[in-house]
């Protein structure tokens, strides 16, 4: 059935995240936005009982596992819409502040890695820390120097010695790098290749606790907006871990099969509307920030004239508003059929690509209407901008996620269509 | 919950239009393009498929089934996938039946409504759009006029589909400012039928310049009786239908495009396997989605009983352009080919260009 309803939990969850952007997020944008590199203590401190929570319902479960109490079981059938929460809950928290949002304590996407991943004796082992104590954090450290967009070019190494593995390389722009392994009893999920002429298949991914020797921060970015997220540079140099810290199967599959590569990228297919969400409430605060400064001045915003008696900034507003509505139903409809356990690969690229290319646009096109009060730091209309241009560039650029959804509807490999 | 796939029932019916589109309105779409004019048959078998009996109340002649604008609006996608002048031809009555179906009074269901469950086609339309370089809906330039009893009408109208052959006429005008809408029977004095419209697209729909010269009518004519009709709410169905009718042809375009793209082979491969081809067929396969994801939120808000104007807006504003964007691509990506007449893309822009035009012009 075609049902646009969201489910009551999930509108209730948005008001109480509502109150969490508008109590610790948006008092702190501009603080945070100029203090690079400070960590946001109050949302920090607010977002750490709740993680904590969802969290250790987690390592519950894989206790359970463990002792044999429960079996890996498909949905209960109740109806559960994790993915669908997650987008409303990104969407809420990153209208209050896109750069705050990111310091989210908790293991994140190494969290979502170990957990689809890991065995049961794993997720314990890695996860616990996150269900008690002090806020810490988790990062995925994929990206390198030499391997952006192409991942399966990725040459940092892992070499099995006896019962270890020996890590070494160098990872770029990971978020949360510093805060995981500096700043508390965190963890990292490594992306590492046992076998560089295996190409993907050789690629796997390795769990690096926090106070391993052989693994530094090398860099703490300076960043044109998301400033308050901590985007970090790290080394491994004969970085040890035990040889059960690698997530799934250490063989190296045969060329044609790469599952293993395929299972991790298949994350993307979830993080992607995830972004898009992301990146949809940036928009959504520029669009509302821009439309109560025009009503001030008496100018609002119809939804009956013809295009002939609307003035520009109208026509702009309401193009603002018709772009963000497309890309926000695509993300939900990705969204959605991840949690129909659908493959959504097309649909979760069709949403980024749209939102990423939204927000640029809503949010340049805000600053320019809001004219020189726009440019001034004094609102945080030019900020949003700024936080808004990475939506199009990580988690996959616009261009490769285009690339993807041509690949997609043409049914070709990335053989044919490069 | 949030869910994206039409029921069963939705989905035979969108399968039973699609073989009706792909097998006959595809087959004439050229044919009738270039004469004009859609042939009898054709609308007598689209007549045949029941779309507008299927909601008029059994008590009019109808099958009863709840009136749903978003199962329209995916029966519309398919028709207009097929071809836009045809599934508009077919369709006219609608522009006549269901605002009757939604706002008018049991005396004026009683008796228009069976006239649309027969077994053929009754011509009936409306008349809406002004010959005005700048055209609003809501502050229109054909006046009725209240006299006593009766309604005086008076203006031009433009784009009256088969106004030539209508029974009957539903005609929207200006009265004190606001939109309403008035029944005219066929061969009412002071109706004039015009010279017929000869537009860059939908030239298979015969549609006709109409004047209104001191029309009288009884004031039982007003659609709704003496209250009236709520016009915000049938405009957001008509842009509703549009914006239906933009993903029909703007799909056509595409896929047409792409199948194109794969076969067409330049410097040693299929021009598909070039980004700059590749990547306007994933931006035309997104907006597309995004297209139908808009019109089917509004449409759902409708069938709920919902205030949808913003979200209606919103989604007619989309069709516009995405109809023409995407059908422009599609023309780009047949080069030389996009451009003669045999192949349907030039067509489909030339039709396109028409879904900003068409204000008022499609309802289901």
């Amino acid at each position: 059935m075609i049902d646009f309803t969201i489910p009551e939990d999930i509108q209730q969850q948005r008001k109480l995240f509502e109150l969490v952007a508008k109590d610790v997020m948006r008092p702190y944008s501009r603080y945070y936005d100029e203090h690079e590199h400070e960590i946001p203590w109050e949302y920090v401190n607010r977002m750490w009982p709740v993680m904590k929570m969802e969290w250790a319902r987690r390592v519950m479960k894989a206790q359970q596992e463990l002792a044999g109490e429960r079996k890996e079981k498909k949905s209960s059938g109740k109806k559960y819409h994790f993915n669908l929460q997650l987008v409303f809950m990104v969407e809420m928290l990153s209208w209050g502040d896109a750069g705050i949002y990111l310091c989210t304590p908790g293991p994140a996407l190494a969290g979502f890695a170990i957990d689809a991943a890991g065995t049961p004796e794993q997720k314990v082992r890695f996860l616990k820390r996150f269900a008690e104590g002090d806020p810490k954090w988790g990062a995925m450290a994929i990206t390198e120097p030499g391997a952006g967009s192409d991942v399966s070019s990725i040459s940092t190494t892992a070499v099995r010695d006896g019962d270890e593995w020996v890590i070494n390389g160098e990872k770029i722009f990971i978020t949360n790098g510093w805060l995981s392994l500096e700043a508390s009893d965190g963890l990292v999920v490594v992306w590492a290749t046992v076998d560089k002429s295996a190409g993907r298949a050789g690629i796997k991914s390795f769990v690096v606790p926090a106070g391993t020797p052989g693994v530094k921060v090398t860099k703490r970015e300076y960043k044109l907006g998301i400033r308050a997220s901590d985007t970090a540079a790290l080394v491994f140099e004969d970085c040890r871990i035990p040889a059960d810290n690698i997530l799934g199967n250490p063989e190296v599959e045969k060329r044609d099969k790469k599952a293993g590569f395929k299972a991790a990228m298949v994350t993307f297919d979830t993080s992607r509307p995830v972004v898009a969400a992301s990146a949809l409430g940036i928009g959504r605060a520029a669009i509302e920030f821009v439309k109560e400064k025009l009503a001030e001045q008496g100018i609002d915003i119809p939804y009956n004239l013809p295009k002939h008696k609307l003035t520009a900034v109208q026509r702009d507003v309401l193009q603002m508003e018709a772009m963000h509505k497309m890309a926000w139903l695509l993300t939900l409809r990705a969204a959605a059929m991840s949690d129909e356990r659908l493959p959504n690969a097309l649909e979760a690229s069709m949403a980024k690509v749209k939102a990423g290319k939204a927000v640029t646009w809503i949010t340049q096109k805000a600053v320019e209407i809001l004219g020189p009060l726009g440019y001034s730091t004094e609102y945080l209309a030019e900020k949003w901008m700024r936080d808004a241009k990475i939506n199009d560039i990580f988690e996959g650029t616009g261009q490769i996620n285009t690339l993807i959804v041509a690949r997609r509807i043409l049914g070709y490999s990335s053989r044919e269509l490069k | 919950m949030l869910s994206f796939t039409p029921s069963e029932e939705q989905q035979m019916l969108i399968d039973t239009l699609h073989k009706f589109a792909d097998t006959e309105m595809r087959a004439k779409a050229h044919e009738c393009d270039e004469a004009g004019e859609v042939p009898q048959s054709l609308v007598d078998t689209g007549w045949e498929m029941g779309l507008i009996p299927a909601s008029i109340p059994e008590e009019y002649g109808g099958f009863g089934e709840e009136y749903s604008i978003l199962t329209g609006v995916l029966a519309l996608e398919e028709l207009a996938w097929g071809d836009l002048s045809i599934a508009l031809h077919i369709l006219t009555p609608s522009l006549f039946a269901t605002p009757v179906l939604l706002e008018g009074t049991d005396a004026q269901k009683q008796e228009y409504l069976p006239r649309f469950c027969e077994e053929s086609f009754y011509p009936a339309t409306a008349a809406f759009v002004e010959p005005l370089f700048q055209f609003d809906p809501y502050t229109m330039k054909t006046t009725a006029t209240r006299d006593g009893d009766m309604y005086v009408l008076n203006g031009e109208k433009a784009y009256v589909p088969l106004a030539d052959r209508a029974e009957a006429m539903l005609v929207y005008a200006n009265e004190n400012g606001s939109t309403q809408a008035f029944i005219v029977p066929r061969n009412t004095q002071g109706v004039t039928i015009g010279q017929r419209e000869k537009l860059m697209g939908l030239r298979a729909l015969p549609m006709y310049r109409v004047t209104f010269d001191q029309v009288t009518i009884p004031a039982a004519n007003k659609l709704g009786g003496e209250a009236g009709a709520d016009f915000h709410r049938l405009l957001a169905y008509m842009r509703v239908a549009t914006a239906a009718a933009a993903v029909g042809v703007a799909r056509a375009s595409f896929e047409y495009a792409r199948d194109y793209a794969k076969e067409r082979v330049q410097f040693g491969e299929p021009i598909a396997h070039r980004q700059s081809i590749a990547f306007m067929l994933a931006e035309m396969a997104i907006d597309i989605d995004g297209l139908r994801l808009m019109t089917w939120e509004a449409a759902w808000k409708l069938d709920r009983g919902e205030d949808a104007t913003r979200e209606a807006y919103l989604a007619k504003l989309t069709a516009d352009d995405v109809a023409v964007e995407v059908t422009d691509r599609g023309v780009q990506i047949l080069g030389g080919y996009g451009y003669i007449r045999e192949y349907p893309v030039e067509r489909w822009l030339r039709n396109g260009r028409g879904i900003a035009t068409l204000e008022g012009l499609v309802l289901i």
